[in-house]
């Protein structure tokens, strides 16, 4: 194991390092002259100079580069050019916000896929199977850009249950989250599905049907707990993709997190606040991928990686 | 899927009105004999908008996944025949870009290019091209030591002939389901983009742009959101289970 986490680790490196690459390049990737981009044409030349100057990109691009890996060490992300505070502390405030939001997002994509796929696996090829799949694939194929905006309509403006918008109590909590979560629910309905299907099939299943155990035991004690291992993987790889989610959840309900932060900071084109916000939440999912790796090892010893 | 493709290829003929006609007289009308879907804050009809949204829809679709087949096929095929450092080398930079989570990276992407139609598609292609790099790299990898690979080469066939002609023939299958998923992938990041402002350029008509600017009115005129959603909700159902389809029978055909 400890060998494991060390191989493990050693690949992290080039891939934290590569992403803080594409991240620093992002700035560079703006066609023509960045700050003209940032304060509009009319801005003088004295301000231009002066944000080339905060932004270092009056120096030669490794200098630049340099500096930013030194600053993030030192865990300084730049400057906000419009809310004129350190991105760090922005995203220090608003990361719970969406940590909160994407958490819950994933026990309601939970609560939701077990129980319906236990139910279509067990009765397969049966009519609760077969709309169980369709209903999956219909929640799959729902973005949340338009879920959201409809679950507003009816549960917040029709029927006044809900509120419409912001963070607050529990309550403000339900829409975004299953706004979030449908999505990873119909993933999970699937795969949850095939894995059972799969285990069911296997040897030692066979073997505890034949030793007399009821249908009961047999899933439960057997398949269930074998279908589950699969699951953490895909839980915390979907996880990552419920923090990138948030960028357009968190702006449908007015949610103060990091994903809507990053949105206003495109449509401010604060660079320096959209590369912070980015390079946290990609960070975050190359990290989540790093310990669901982990998990999964030391959950399941037969996996193996190679050398 | 008939009636999406027909609806961007027929769009002029089959839309009642000019897309982007504005009549203020008649704004956010819920629905009318003359507007069946209604119209919007600028009384544009929306069945119109939505009928040539599904032209842009098909495009952005169609050409993502041409650019990223492209990118990630000849990536893919290099990788697997030669293998070595030059594979080590494209499987690390798939593995970093795989390490952003794809939305994320396209908007961002987004946000720096500008918005515009040809800017989404690079951007989604960007992300798009490592699926398609990482299932011709594992396909050719079990392919290239079979013994119809040999005798080419044997046969003094180059390596370009090998993987166009002897390689890439028996990736067709596979290739084409993830391109099915892959279209319904990309029209919904387009609606994504558009939907926050980074995708197609106003006037110009597109699900997530309608769906956008309907956001506004969801009090009062919520039809403004509902029917482009309807049309892009029902477009993707469509295309995920033709891509169902095909996996199924591909995966009987194996068995």
């Amino acid at each position: 194991m400890k060998r494991y986490l060390l191989y493990r680790a050693a690949l992290l490196l080039p891939t934290i390092f590569g992403v803080l690459t594409l991240v620093f390049l992002l700035i560079h990737l703006i066609p023509g002259d960045p700050v003209d981009i940032m304060l509009g044409e009319t801005a003088s030349a004295a301000d231009r100079q002066e944000l080339r100057q905060v932004l270092g990109l009056n120096q030669p691009l490794l200098v630049q580069y340099r500096s930013f890996i030194i600053n993030l060490l030192r865990g300084d992300l730049g400057q906000s050019l419009y809310e004129r505070r350190s991105v760090t502390s922005i995203v220090r405030a608003r990361y719970p916000a969406t940590l909160e939001l994407a958490l819950c997002a994933m026990i309601a994509a939970l609560v939701i896929s077990f129980p319906l796929a236990v139910c279509a696996a067990v009765r397969r090829g049966s009519w609760t199977d077969r709309t169980t799949l369709t209903v999956s694939l219909l929640g799959l194929s729902m973005p949340n850009f338009w879920l959201g905006p409809l679950a507003m309509i009816i549960f917040s403006i029709q029927l006044g249950w809900l509120p419409v918008s912001g963070r607050g109590g529990p309550d403000h909590l339900v829409l975004p989250a299953l706004t979030l979560g449908l999505g990873m629910a119909a993933i999970l309905i699937r795969i949850l599905r095939t894995n059972l299907l799969r285990v069911m099939s296997e040897d030692y299943v066979q073997t505890a049907r034949a030793k007399g155990l009821s249908e009961r035991s047999v899933w439960l004690k057997h398949a269930l707990r074998n279908a589950l291992l699969s699951l953490v993987t895909i839980v915390s790889l979907q996880f990552g993709g419920l923090l990138a989610g948030s960028l357009i959840t968190e702006t449908i309900f007015s949610w103060p997190g990091l994903g809507r932060m990053t949105v206003q900071a495109i449509e401010m084109r604060d660079y320096p606040l959209v590369q912070g916000c980015v390079l946290v939440i990609s960070l975050s999912y190359v990290f989540l991928n790093f310990v669901t790796d982990i998990i999964y090892k030391w959950v399941d010893p037969r996996i193996s990686y190679g050398n | 899927m008939l009636l999406f493709a027909s609806a961007a290829l027929f769009a002029p003929v089959l839309s009642p009105y000019n897309p982007l006609s504005q009549n203020l007289d008649q704004d956010l009308i819920t629905h009318s004999a003359q507007h069946l879907l209604g119209t919007d804050k600028l009384g544009r009809d929306i069945l119109s908008r939505i009928i040539f949204g599904a032209r842009i829809s098909l495009l952005v679709g169609a050409s993502t996944v041409a650019l990223s087949l492209l990118i990630g096929v000849g990536v893919g095929s290099i990788s697997g025949y030669a293998g070595g450092f030059v594979d080590l080398l494209l499987m690390r930079l798939i593995d970093i870009l795989m390490a952003f989570p794809g939305i994320l990276l396209a908007i961002a992407f987004s946000a720096v290019l500008g918005p515009g139609l040809d800017h989404v598609i690079v951007a989604l292609a960007l992300i798009g091209w490592t699926n398609y790099a990482r299932l011709v790299r594992g396909e050719i990898l079990s392919l290239r030591e079979r013994d119809f690979v040999h005798a080419a080469r044997a046969l003094g066939c180059r390596p370009t002939r090998v993987i166009v002609l002897h390689l890439l023939p028996n990736l067709l299958p596979p290739l084409l389901i993830q391109a099915t998923f892959g279209v319904a992938a990309a029209i919904v990041a387009e609606g994504s983009l558009s939907f926050l402002g980074l995708g197609v350029a106003p006037p110009t008509a597109s699900w997530g742009s309608m769906l956008n600017e309907g956001r506004q009115f969801l009090l009062v005129a919520p039809h403004l959101t509902t029917y482009p959603g309807i049309a892009l909700v029902l477009t993707v159902l469509a295309l995920n289970l033709v891509g169902d389809a095909l996996q199924d029978r591909l995966e009987r055909r194996i068995r």
